[in-house]
């Protein structure tokens, strides 16, 4: 009696074919076996935002009884391994129903396995990922952030290489034959994608985890009140009307301290104060109210509000003085304003480097010209890849070469 | 054996009127002064609204009369108005009440106290305007108050019960009035119309307090919950119609003070059980042929007697399975059906099963299902089921058959 749990930490609607084949593979693999499975996206994610942190799960069993023990259930209790195909989610977890911030490897069990695509190190993923009291393994498969299987983008492989590389995890459930023979039968799969399976099983980092190696933060967390502590009517108070920033200028709204969003951002911006022309655009338009307005007439983004959505930057008139930076360049939420008042030349080093990191400022979306997310993808094939095809999800690949 | 008729005390300053049932409705939304009143016609509720449009016409009312495009608009916009604080009242018939079914599930969470008259009325097909209780029936389990009446006088002092109830900080729960079609909507009587100055002193103003809708109040209402929010909100909807239990026995108590009459038992009437062998059981103006047929077979040394159930949300279990113990047999006649449910009985025959299924003297129980669509109710019907309750009475059994009265066989 045996069996293996597993989640897919993703984005919203970016992501959730992406996750939903690797879930259905799992399954389907282990059938080749003769194993019972399931596999259900977390229905609180449900319906899904873009770019909103939301779970998928595969469950696998030697016995439809033993199944049937982690069935009817919203999210398991623990996995084996934790999957998570945008390296940006390893700052915590935060759905759109009040779950509060998770961190990405709550439910990971003692020994058990995270396994991300990224093109940084583990040792700055854990800058981000939060410490667990229980040793774990970090395993990378080097990649970009995935869109594959969303219509608009070119498959990339992610889920063909996540399937390989979960062979070699967790051998006894997965064989790679029949991870191999599960991808040549799947509506998306081809010969090719079995290829990157056997690549990434070969290529794949495993690094222990101890204790003490993490993000020691103490993610935010709230007890939910008791029904009869609850307001009646189906109601909630408004969150009030916010305060002046500081000596009674500037202006501060009331933020909700139970449900952040940041987690959903995978770009930030980065403001020049320098040449702000206090227009007051990116404070208007922002959909999250997100600028605090300082006393001296300027705004900033506060990090645990902003979601990353970019209207800022596409509304400013000012050349460059917002520019959008890929969230994995940061490791805390710290007011840039705050920097830029207490030392101006630090923070134009810092803004500087942030802005021309070639690798960073990869986006997430938002792409400036047609083709830059081929052009990035490269990199990719630079980190031992293969090259990608074109194709669309339910469609030959192979017909689509021309 | 001769029975007393006992007269009903005319207050001193009451107006006597002679109005439907109806009317009788309308004349109590002028005196509790209402502030919004949606429309939609169908009939039989159409004479309520006919009657309001007339009271405002005539400048014995001012509100705010809306005529909507249909039920599911009429519902919703007494439920918002409602929410920023305005006294409501709202009403429909039949299939007119299903239409709005989506206003109506989201009334009770949201605590919005409306008070709607329901104009019984059969569900088509076929399109028929006569009495079953069916429609109103349909929101026994969502948080609704019901009630049905049976006399004009019953409505109008129901109405205004009705406010003092559903605006009571401890319910919040909306309550819909049944009143039989024709035979209550459509049919005129004597009514003792009370004095406002009586009224206000019985029924304080709408106070929504902490749940209105008001800038000086910013606060969301119904926003989206997931699993961790929805059953702590139920609890919450469970708690205040148990609370309206008390609520109900208070306002009657404070009517009865006030205006001179009111029922000591709000729940049902009892019409000579005392000594009954046999207790039949109805709702709404199924008492009137009813009592007709007590009284003749009471002079032929049959003891036989009535209750009629009032309000059935909440239902009265407790005092219900009390008065029913005592009878040697139990009758229920449903004006209503409820296919393919335990014995294929009526809604209101298994209600009673359930009360009854804990109590240590359970009398044999008979379920009857007559009037339908508005047929009338005849005395052999009475007798028919009369008889039947005494043969199960003397067996000491209760039959699993459900008896159709009055139906061409």
């Amino acid at each position: 009696m045996a069996h293996f749990t597993c989640e897919v930490v993703y984005r919203g609607i970016f992501q959730k074919n992406l996750a939903a084949r690797i879930c259905r593979g799992i399954v389907l693999s282990a059938r080749k076996a003769g194993r019972w499975g399931i596999a259900f996206g977390r229905y609180g994610d449900s319906p899904q935002r873009n770019g909103i942190p939301a779970k998928d799960f595969a469950i696998v069993a030697d016995t439809q009884e033993e199944l049937e023990q982690n069935m009817a259930r919203y999210e398991p209790k623990e996995v084996d391994v934790t999957i998570c195909v945008d390296d940006t989610l390893s700052k915590g977890v935060e759905s759109w129903a009040w779950y509060g911030l998770q961190p990405i490897n709550r439910l990971t069990l003692p020994n058990g396995t995270v396994l991300m695509t990224s093109v940084q190190t583990a040792e700055a993923l854990l800058k981000d990922i939060h410490k667990k009291e229980a040793p774990y393994n970090l395993a990378l498969i080097p990649a970009k952030a995935s869109f594959s299987g969303l219509w608009v983008f070119k498959e990339d492989h992610t889920e063909a290489r996540i399937l390989g590389a979960l062979a070699k995890i967790q051998p006894e459930f997965l064989s790679l034959d029949a991870v191999c023979q599960a991808i040549r039968e799947a509506e998306w799969g081809s010969d090719l994608k079995a290829q990157s399976a056997r690549k990434a099983h070969e290529r794949l980092q495993m690094r222990p985890v101890k204790m003490t190696e993490g993000n020691d933060e103490t993610p935010f967390s709230f007890e939910k009140p008791k029904w009869w502590e609850m307001r009646e009517g189906v109601s909630i108070p408004a969150i009030p009307v916010g305060k002046p920033m500081e000596g009674g200028k500037g202006y501060v709204p009331e933020r909700n301290p139970y449900f952040k969003k940041f987690t959903t951002r995978t770009m930030r911006p980065v403001i020049n104060f320098d040449t702000c022309v206090k227009c007051t655009l990116c404070w208007i338009q922002c959909p999250d109210s997100c600028f605090d307005v300082t006393p001296d007439g300027l705004y900033d983004a506060n990090m645990d509000s902003c979601c990353g959505c970019g209207v800022c930057e596409a509304v400013c008139p000012v050349k460059d003085c917002i520019t959008m930076v890929n969230e994995a360049s940061f490791e805390d939420n710290a007011s840039q304003w705050e920097m830029w008042r207490t030392n101006k030349d630090t923070y134009k080093t810092w803004m500087t480097a942030k802005i021309e990191d070639k690798q960073h400022v990869v986006r997430s979306h938002g792409f400036r010209f047609r083709g830059q997310y081929e052009q990035e993808i490269k990199q990719d094939l630079d980190a031992g890849g293969i090259e990608i095809t074109a194709g669309i999800p339910g469609e030959n690949a192979e017909s689509k070469k021309r | 054996m001769a029975v007393e008729t006992k007269a009903v005390p005319v207050a001193s300053d009451d107006k006597e009127m002679l109005i439907s049932g109806s009317e009788a409705c309308a004349e109590a939304l002028a005196l509790a002064d209402i502030d919004v009143v949606t429309a939609y016609p169908i009939r039989p509720y159409d004479t309520v609204m006919q009657a309001i449009a007339k009271k405002i016409a005539n400048g014995n009312l001012v509100a705010e009369y809306i005529v909507a495009e249909g039920e599911h608009s009429q519902f919703e916009i007494v439920k918002h108005a409602s929410t920023v604080g305005a006294r409501v009242f709202c009403g429909s018939s039949g299939v007119g009440w299903m239409y709005a079914m989506e206003c109506l599930t989201v009334t009770p969470p949201l605590r919005v106290p409306m008070v709607c008259m329901v104009g019984n009325r059969a569900l088509d097909d076929p399109g028929a305007f006569g009495v079953e209780h069916n429609d109103a029936l349909v929101v026994r389990d969502l948080g609704w108050l019901l009630i049905w009446v049976d006399t004009a006088q019953e409505m109008l002092d129901t109405t205004l019960l009705a406010y003092r109830i559903a605006e009571d900080r401890r319910v919040f729960l909306p309550i819909a009035i049944s009143a039989d079609g024709a035979f209550l909507t459509h049919s005129q009587a004597i009514v003792q119309v009370p004095t406002r100055a009586k009224v206000d002193r019985f029924l304080p103003p709408y106070n929504r307090g902490d749940l209105q809708l008001h800038p000086d109040n910013p606060i969301t209402v119904a926003p989206q919950a997931n699993e961790d929010w929805v059953i702590e909100i139920r609890r919450q909807n469970d708690e205040a119609m148990k609370r309206a239990s008390t609520v109900i026995e208070e306002a009657y108590a404070d009517y009865g003070k006030i205006f001179g009459r009111a029922p000591e038992n709000p729940w049902f009437e009892e019409y000579m059980t005392e000594d009954a062998d046999v207790i039949l059981v109805g709702m709404g103006t199924i008492s009137l042929p009813f009592k007709v047929g007590i009284r003749n077979m009471r002079a032929q040394g049959k003891k036989v007697g009535l209750v009629r159930l009032r309000w059935f949300r909440p239902f009265p279990t407790e005092r219900l399975v009390q008065a029913l113990s005592r009878a040697g047999a139990v009758g229920v006649v449903d004006r209503d059906y409820s296919f393919g449910s335990p014995f294929n009985s009526g809604v209101v025959a298994n209600e009673i099963r359930a009360a009854m299924y804990n109590a240590d003297k359970r009398p044999p129980l008979l379920s009857f299902i007559c009037g339908l669509g508005g047929r009338e109710v005849t005395l052999e019907d009475v007798y028919k089921a009369t008889d039947m309750c005494y043969a199960a009475a003397k067996s000491g059994k209760s039959d699993t058959k459900t008896h159709w009265l009055g139906v061409r066989e």
